[in-house]
């Protein structure tokens, strides 16, 4: 065994053996804790638990490709709100009042393009203005969600079609609608990040930016590409959720940033970019979630999820860094 | 004349790169507009706003804006010292909501004269936590702060049991002082921002320690090998971060006498919006105590300025961006003299 392969391994692993050390935490503990008499490995419930992480998962595939890229988006829970917004609102539109349930499907491209349109904005501003992408994003974040405001006060948006709460909800091949497009985006992305020429390049930019633009890698329509990505992802995590729900608030998807960059970081992806995982973060996402359940299933309350998931991150980081350590003889400052 | 060239601060780069080529003077001119940008878009702000209504500039609407912000602008003070040392704190924010609830609840199980020393402790502590994990540690402070976002939150939750807190006998209780109270005809909470910011500004420039905090954001290896404790520094700073945050989840407190558990939810994102737009980097190394003062106070009277002329106040969110976005863009076009990035 190559010297690293231990520690290599462990990384690499540690997010699936924290799912599988959560599984047996919280079986075991429930028996005795639970007020409920269902085990919580019960298959309707594990179904559930990916149904419920598709929004936040969706959202946190694409982080994974921006943080690679060695940037960041705050911005993600105000366009998940603002594509929310343009996805009930056109339903409702006069144009369309004449395609029936055809309306669903342009409700959703107009819904995915403005993803696209704001994500596309973001980028344009890092490439060619050069300034640092949280700041870009984080004022994005605010610009965004006043845009949001901007389109109906502060009243709710709302509008239900049961024909789309029907497609939302239903099942195929036992897994729930929101499951599948999880599931197809992290394939996706996984595919576009190991096989493509784009995800090497994404990979090399986050790594040594640089370097990169020495090698001849046309650094800032990469960027963007991924910003792109990123809002379009964030239409989509909007499309699934509130085709279920029906209803924008206007304060939605705040600290959904948040929830995405834990899980990502969970699956061990890097800030500094030019390493990290799709599979990992959707492992990420799924640990965070069965946490979530878990504690409701053992009876702790839900304030208790924050506080948990926090000194977990925290605790993540810690662990990473002594695994990193050796070998690279840091500078003691 | 220096007003009139540079108004707009996506106006200046124009006429920027064709100074560059004409001399050395234009260039320092216009460098200097470049650097002062922000100050002068605020005075161009206060004219423009003015001119649209002339209660903008009347003494109590300024004292109104100004109380305002006096809770962001405590909480900015503090984190001033973190973003100068070259880390984030993006939990001062539920920090806030954490010290407001518990000086409320213990304001009515102890008395106001023990509750506040111990939600000061009680805060400071969590400060300290931070900064051993960023300072001693030497974890990303991103991701910690991030964490301990989440974990304060929870904490608050779990202590509270998630209902809001109010003070039983709201008229019984010199502890609204902090909050409602005037001194000499001036709001308390003005004075306590005016006095931290006055100290701090002074630890900031005229001490070995602040000296300390500049060394250590703009080199860490370097301040090193030159003998500072790094780590020490960056405690210290969290532990400032916290002091602040603790003052201003007082003020806040007694401002209502009463809380809900996210009372400072989102308020860590529009600190980090006023140090910036005051011009501090956030790499560490450079902001001053009264640039963020500054920051904070565009802020305040952009909010208050839309909101005198007719608008709601969710117009601000879209304008502080815009402003954000071109004030850190100008910035960086006048170091690196052109306008666009060069990436390719």
């Amino acid at each position: 065994m190559a010297p690293g392969t231990l520690s290599k391994f462990l990384k690499g692993g540690a997010i699936w053996g924290f799912i599988v050390l959560e599984l047996i935490f919280f079986s075991v503990a429930g028996e005795f804790l639970s007020l409920s008499d269902k085990a919580f490995m019960d298959f309707d419930n594990m179904l559930l638990l990916f149904k419920q992480s598709a929004p936040i998962g969706i959202v946190a595939i694409g982080m994974t490709i921006i943080m690679i890229n060695g940037n960041i988006d705050l911005s993600v829970g105000a366009t998940f709100a603002l594509c929310g917004i343009v996805l009930l609102d056109s339903m409702s539109w006069p144009i369309f009042a004449g395609l029936g349930n055809w309306v669903i499907p342009v409700a959703w491209a107009l819904a995915l393009l403005t993803g696209i349109l704001l994500g596309a904005l973001n980028g344009l501003i890092v490439w060619k203005t050069g300034v640092d992408a949280f700041i870009v994003t984080l004022g994005s974040m605010l610009g965004y969600r006043g845009l949001v405001f901007m389109y109906n006060g502060e009243q709710p948006t709302s509008h239900l079609n049961w024909t789309l709460v029907d497609f939302a909800e239903a099942q195929f091949f036992g897994l729930h609608t929101p499951t599948w497009f999880l599931i197809v985006v992290t394939a996706a992305l996984w595919y576009l990040m190991n096989r493509t020429v784009h995800g090497r390049n994404a990979f090399a930019i986050g790594d040594n930016r640089e370097a990169a633009i020495n090698a001849g890698i046309r650094v800032g329509p990469h960027m963007m590409i991924n910003f792109m990505i990123i809002g379009f992802l964030a239409a989509l995590s909007a499309v699934v959720f509130y085709s279920e729900s029906g209803s924008v608030n206007p304060n939605d998807g705040q600290l959904y940033e948040l929830w995405a960059i834990t899980a990502v970081v969970l699956g061990g992806t890097k800030l500094s970019g030019g390493s990290g995982s799709i599979l990992a973060t959707f492992g990420g996402v799924v640990a965070i979630q069965l946490l979530r359940k878990g504690l409701g299933h053992i009876g702790a309350g839900t304030e208790t999820v924050n506080l948990v998931i926090g000194l977990i991150l925290i605790a993540v980081l810690f662990l990473d860094r002594q695994l990193n350590i050796k070998g690279k003889e840091a500078l003691r400052v | 004349m220096t007003d009139a060239p540079g108004d707009r601060p996506g106006r200046t780069s124009g006429p920027r790169q064709e100074e560059e080529a004409t001399g050395m003077s234009k260039e320092q001119i216009g460098r200097f507009l470049a650097r002062q940008g922000i100050l002068i878009a605020f005075v161009l702000f206060i004219i423009g706003f003015t001119l649209a209504n002339n209660r903008f500039l009347a003494p109590d609407n300024i004292m109104g804006v100004i109380r305002s912000s006096a809770i962001l602008g405590v909480m900015a003070l503090g984190v001033t010292f973190v973003v100068i040392s070259g880390n984030l704190d993006l939990s001062v924010g539920s920090m806030m909501s954490f010290s407001a609830i518990v000086v409320l609840d213990l304001h009515d199980a102890i008395g106001p004269g023990l509750a506040i020393p111990a939600m000061f402790a009680m805060t400071l502590a969590l400060g300290a936590f931070n900064g051993f994990l960023v300072g001693y540690l030497k974890l990303n402070s991103l991701i910690v702060t991030l964490g301990m976002l989440s974990a304060i939150h929870g904490l608050t939750l779990t202590y509270s049991g998630g209902k809001n807190m109010d003070i039983a006998d709201k008229e019984g209780t010199w502890f609204g002082v902090f909050g409602q109270g005037t001194i000499l005809g001036i709001p308390v909470p003005i004075l306590i921002f005016a006095l931290l910011a006055a100290i701090l500004g002074t630890v900031l420039a005229k001490t070995p320690f602040g000296r300390k905090v500049y060394a250590v954001g703009g080199n860490g290896v370097a301040a090193t090998f030159s003998g500072i404790r790094r780590a020490r520094v960056v405690f210290f700073c969290y532990l400032m971060s916290s002091l602040c945050v603790a003052t201003a989840g007082l003020m806040q407190a007694s401002r209502s006498l009463g809380s809900q558990n996210t009372v400072g939810q989102g308020l860590e994102l529009e600190v980090l919006a006023a140090i910036i737009l005051g011009g501090a980097s956030l790499m560490g190394g450079s902001g001053t105590i009264f640039k963020t003062v500054i920051g904070v106070l565009i802020l305040g009277f952009i909010q208050n300025g839309l909101l005198l002329v007719g608008l709601q106040f969710y117009v601000q969110y879209v304008v502080t961006w815009i402003i954000i976005i071109l004030a850190v863009w100008l910035d960086i076009a006048a170091k690196r003299g052109r306008l666009l990035s060069a990436i390719a």
